[in-house]
């Protein structure tokens, strides 16, 4: 029942009918064609909204809060425990109220979120880059090679991540560096597994083939043939990779493994709220804990549509 | 089948070695402990005696053969903490982080396969959407945060639960346990639901997708075109072929409970082996933290074995070439 | 006498991103019991979904929207969903296209046609098993109680497929809706199905659809044959005269493209252009894009089928020679 090119030209007895040949989609029409699907869903739309707001206000930070957290010399000890929608010894209103050091809370949350997409991406980004290495050069080299490597894979996939993040902050200790490469140890192998799936499946197909039969070299062949028909499915694990980056983070720094309050994520302000969580200061925990749910379960949500658009089995 | 589990036997010795040198190593790599436990003020010559007390001064490798000798008697070391054995101390821990996957893995799977089961029967319909954003929820939002919002509505708020810790314990068929009075439920009840809610989410999409793809399969179709009812086609076709996927994740993700048990125990102070080896990670306390970790992968490599077993009695295919070789 | 399954204005809808999509489009045919009646057409005809429209398995976003489907004189389309579901596998049955997908594959083949055998019949485990035996001994399957103790993954496709066709007669349907069950088979396990079938329906006196895209197939089975292009039957009549004299172009031109009928070298003749997007049909006749003999009547009047035995969609048909 599908036929891309049905517009056939014929006008009467006799002549041959040449079927027009279908349009070449390009780049922009791709493009078009995904974001067209990606509107169907409201939800992911407004996920991706909230995204890109986020991202907004925690680059921006030194721009959009009130404060600096960071500047020890601007916080005012009267100030502390400021409960939200209070006005503070800065003369401006403390949106979500102040910490125990008197730190103005909406802006240690911009500042937070900075840091918790610093990590999340970076560490999001690296382990892509090094999971695209090992599964290409596993599904591209097979034999003795492939069985190790997807081995290896195979045995820290079956470890929770949780786990080797903790042992790597551990034997890292803390600081943002550390962290990043403890979640990068914890994820590259999704995506080297993803590659390597996907990869193994695209290098059984006419097209590799006749590519490894030319004399084009190696790495030619990885980058222009078999990248391309991988990149899909790692586009949607890379999406939910870098949430769970993010909320991995987060849980490090929350059990007081991972990055100190000087340098105030996510995580760690939750942390300091948690210490307050029998008094009535709640605020403390709850609004940076809202802004780290919300980050999280919008970028899974893009993840989700992301994952329906690009399916192929999906019927287009 | 006997080759088949023997063969799996040898990859799960070599994998529990390889782990173990490679946690050795790693943990080796922290700090001095000595640094942390000895009194600064304390005499050179009692440094020094501490440092042969514990084996500090000796290679790596030759502290890892002591270690190996050790455990092969059993003998894990003895924990700079507490100055117990790490043995007892691990296994005094480990009954009350058991209890608390036993419970969360109970609660997961009886919510949600039903639930995934509904939502995949009838993908459309407003319930499976809320069932889904749910599972969204359950898998994505942190754990420590949902755990702390419990605490806050349950045990600050409302009062109706306490805030953590382990209830009174019982005994049911000779095992002392917290599951076998009312306190200890009252007291597991809410870790065991906060560890739930990711396998939780994470079973439903599973048996979602699961059941979306096997209602649109031609087995499917032929058995409707028999005239099957909808409710034998779920139970006698689609569960049994969908369970194969199920029962492995399933398998495998006991042992993620069990590693994301450290962030509920932390959570809900719950007295398990997760919070002993955050403590030991904060306190250096290096013999513990071997011993953790090694028991971590001991567990895992034997669930993997399970799964895979099982996996090979549900699946006739499978079955059938281990009987054939 | 009554026909086995009188079909009339059977029409069929999917609602897609570009609108509804009439993959069936009145279609009317009837099958008298014992008779094979070949529908025909290419992949994207409609004939797969006319088939699975009679049994009214069509799911979301399909929808059965028009048409009556008498089994036996009664109408499917009228019954309430539990009533269809009880016709399904008693009076009305189906085998698939691909013998290796049909099958449960964790289920052994005894315990899915027992399934079947109880679904319809208050009868112990037991004597199920001992129908499914017999219906594997009807339809030629050596050693049947081995077969049944086997998982489907231990049987050639030949025998899955014999399995389905057994399924498929254990409660002795008036019809039997046959969706290309040999398509995927080779070409020697498909003659053994097709000269078993034929026995079936001349002993059983079960009536079959034969849904194929393989003219060839079709002129040495069916009885009566019905061509359908773009959800619309173009063509009926027996088997002899479709095959011998076609009258509508398409069927001409399908015909001229079964390569058998031609000496070797001898260039096939093709059917010009590719079957349209039923999303975009042309107006007027649907074919007549492709069509030789098409001329300005063709694109504003659709032609009109006709009623009796033989019937074809066209404003100029062949001469019937």
């Amino acid at each position: 029942m599908t036929n891309a090119h049905a517009d056939t030209a014929t006008t009467t007895g006799g002549t041959i009918a040449v079927p027009s040949a279908a349009p070449r989609e390009t780049r922009a029409d791709r493009w078009r064609n995904f974001w067209a699907d990606y509107r169907q869903s409201p939800v992911a739309v407004v996920s991706l909204g909230v995204i890109l707001v986020l991202l907004g206000v925690s680059f921006g930070a030194p721009l959009v809060s009130p404060q600096d957290p960071y500047d020890m010399a601007a916080l005012d000890w009267m100030d502390a425990f400021l409960r939200p929608g209070t006005t503070g010894s800065g003369g401006y209103v403390h949106v979500l109220g102040t910490d125990n050091a008197g730190r103005d809370m909406l802006s240690a949350i911009f500042y937070g979120l900075r840091t918790s997409f610093v990590i999340g991406i970076s560490a999001g980004v690296l382990a892509l880059a090094i999971g695209i290495c090992v599964g290409l050069s596993a599904a591209y080299f097979r034999g003795r090679t492939e069985s190790v490597l997807m081995r290896i894979v195979d045995l820290q996939l079956s470890m929770p991540a949780i786990l080797l993040a903790l042992v790597m902050v551990a034997v890292l200790g803390q600081g943002v560096a550390q962290i990043v490469a403890a979640l990068v140890v914890a994820q590259y192998a999704y995506f080297a597994r993803t590659t390597h799936g996907a990869a193994t499946v695209e290098r059984s197909k006419d097209y590799i083939e006749a590519a490894r039969s030319t004399p084009l070299p190696t790495r030619r062949v990885l980058l222009r043939h078999l990248l391309p028909n991988v990149m899909p499915p790692l586009i949607v694990v890379a999406t939910v990779q870098v949430a769970s980056a993010i909320a991995l983070e987060a849980t490090l720094s929350f059990l007081g493994v991972g990055l100190p309050l000087t340098e105030p994520s996510l995580g760690s302000l939750i942390s300091n709220g948690f210490k307050y969580i029998h008094t009535d200061r709640t605020w403390l925990s709850i609004y940076p804990g809202l802004f780290l749910m919300v980050t999280v379960v919008a970028i899974n949500l893009v993840g989700d549509q992301v994952r329906t658009v690009l399916d192929p089995r999906r019927s287009r | 089948m006997a080759g088949y589990l023997l063969q799996r036997l040898v990859q799960a010795v070599i994998v529990v070695f390889a782990m173990s040198v490679i946690v050795f190593v790693g943990v080796y790599a922290i700090g001095n402990p000595i640094d942390v436990l000895i009194d600064p003020g304390a005499t050179a010559e009692i440094r020094e005696n501490l440092i042969r007390q514990y084996g500090l001064d000796q290679p790596l490798w030759r502290q890892y053969l002591v270690f190996l000798g050790n455990v092969a008697q059993g003998d894990m070391g003895t924990s700079m903490v507490y100055n117990i054995p790490v043995v007892d101390l691990v296994f005094s821990r480990l009954p009350a982080t058991l209890e608390l996957v036993l419970v969360s893995v109970c609660i997961a799977t009886l919510i949600g396969i039903p639930a995934g089961l509904y939502a995949g029967y009838r993908p459309d319909s407003v319930g499976a959407k809320a069932i889904m954003a749910l599972s969204v929820l359950g898998f994505s939002v942190p754990t420590f945060w949902i755990g702390m919002l419990l605490i806050m509505g349950f045990a600050v708020q409302l009062g109706w639960l306490p805030s953590g810790g382990r209830g009174d314990e019982g005994s049911i068929l000779g095992l002392r346990t917290s599951l076998a009075t009312a306190d200890g439920w009252s007291h597991v009840i809410m870790p065991a639901i906060n560890l739930s809610l990711f396998k939780m989410g994470l079973l439903i999409r599973l048996t979602r997708a699961g059941m979306v793809e096997a209602m649109s399969t031609d087995y499917v179709r032929f058995a409707r075109a028999q005239g099957l009812p909808d409710r034998q086609i779920v139970f006698r076709h689609v569960l049994r072929n969908i369970s194969i996927p199920i029962v492995t994740v399933f398998g495998l993700e006991l042992g993620s409970t069990l590693a994301f048990a450290v962030v509920t125990e932390s959570v809900f102070n719950w007295p398990g082996v997760g919070k002993l080896i955050i403590d030991s990670i904060l306190q250096l306390d290096r013999p513990v933290m071997v011993s953790y970790l090694v028991l971590v992968v001991v567990l895992f490599v034997l669930i993997n074995l399970t799964v895979d077993l099982v996996y090979a009695r549900l699946d006739p295919r499978v079955r059938l070439r281990g009987e054939d070789a | 006498m009554i026909p086995a399954l009188e079909v009339r204005g059977l029409t069929t809808r999917f609602a897609t991103r570009a609108g509804p999509v009439t993959a069936v489009d009145g279609v009317s045919f009837s099958v008298a019991p014992g008779r094979i009646l070949g529908l025909v057409g290419e992949s994207g005809s409609g004939k797969s979904v006319t088939g699975f429209s009679v049994l009214g398995l069509i799911d979301a976003p399909g929808e059965i929207v028009a048409g009556h489907v008498l089994v036996e004189g009664e109408d499917m389309r009228t019954m309430s969903p539990e009533a269809q579901r009880r016709m399904r596998g008693r009076k009305v049955a189906m085998v698939f296209q691909d013998p290796m997908m049909t099958l449960n594959p964790v289920l052994r083949v005894g315990d899915q046609m027992a399934m079947a055998v109880r679904v319809h019949d208050r009868v112990s485990k037991a004597a199920a098993w001992d129908r499914a035996r017999a219906a594997l001994e009807i339809v030629g399957i050596p050693a049947p109680a081995e077969r049944l103790r086997a998982y489907p993954h231990q049987l050639s496709g030949g025998m899955r497929q014999r399995v389905a066709i057994a399924t498929a007669l254990l409660h002795r349907p008036s019809v039997i809706i046959a969706d290309e069950p040999t398509t995927a088979l080779d070409v020697s396990i498909q003659g053994q199905i097709l000269s078993e079938v034929r026995r079936l329906a001349d002993e059983t006196g079960t009536a079959i659809v034969w849904v194929t895209h393989d003219l060839a197939v079709v002129s040495s089975l069916a009885d009566d044959i019905c061509v359908m292009y773009a959800g619309r039957i173009v063509e009926s009549g027996t088997a002899e005269e479709v095959i011998a004299r076609p009258r509508h172009p398409y069927t001409w031109g399908l015909i001229q493209s079964v390569p058998g009928l031609h000496s070797p070298g001898e260039k096939l003749p093709q059917i010009p252009g590719s079957t349209p997007q039923l999303s975009r049909l042309p107006s007027g006749c649907a074919f007549r894009t492709r069509c030789p003999r098409a001329t300005a009547l063709c694109e504003t009047v659709p032609p009109d089928l006709g009623e009796g035995a033989r019937r074809v969609l066209c404003h100029h048909p062949l001469e019937a020679s």
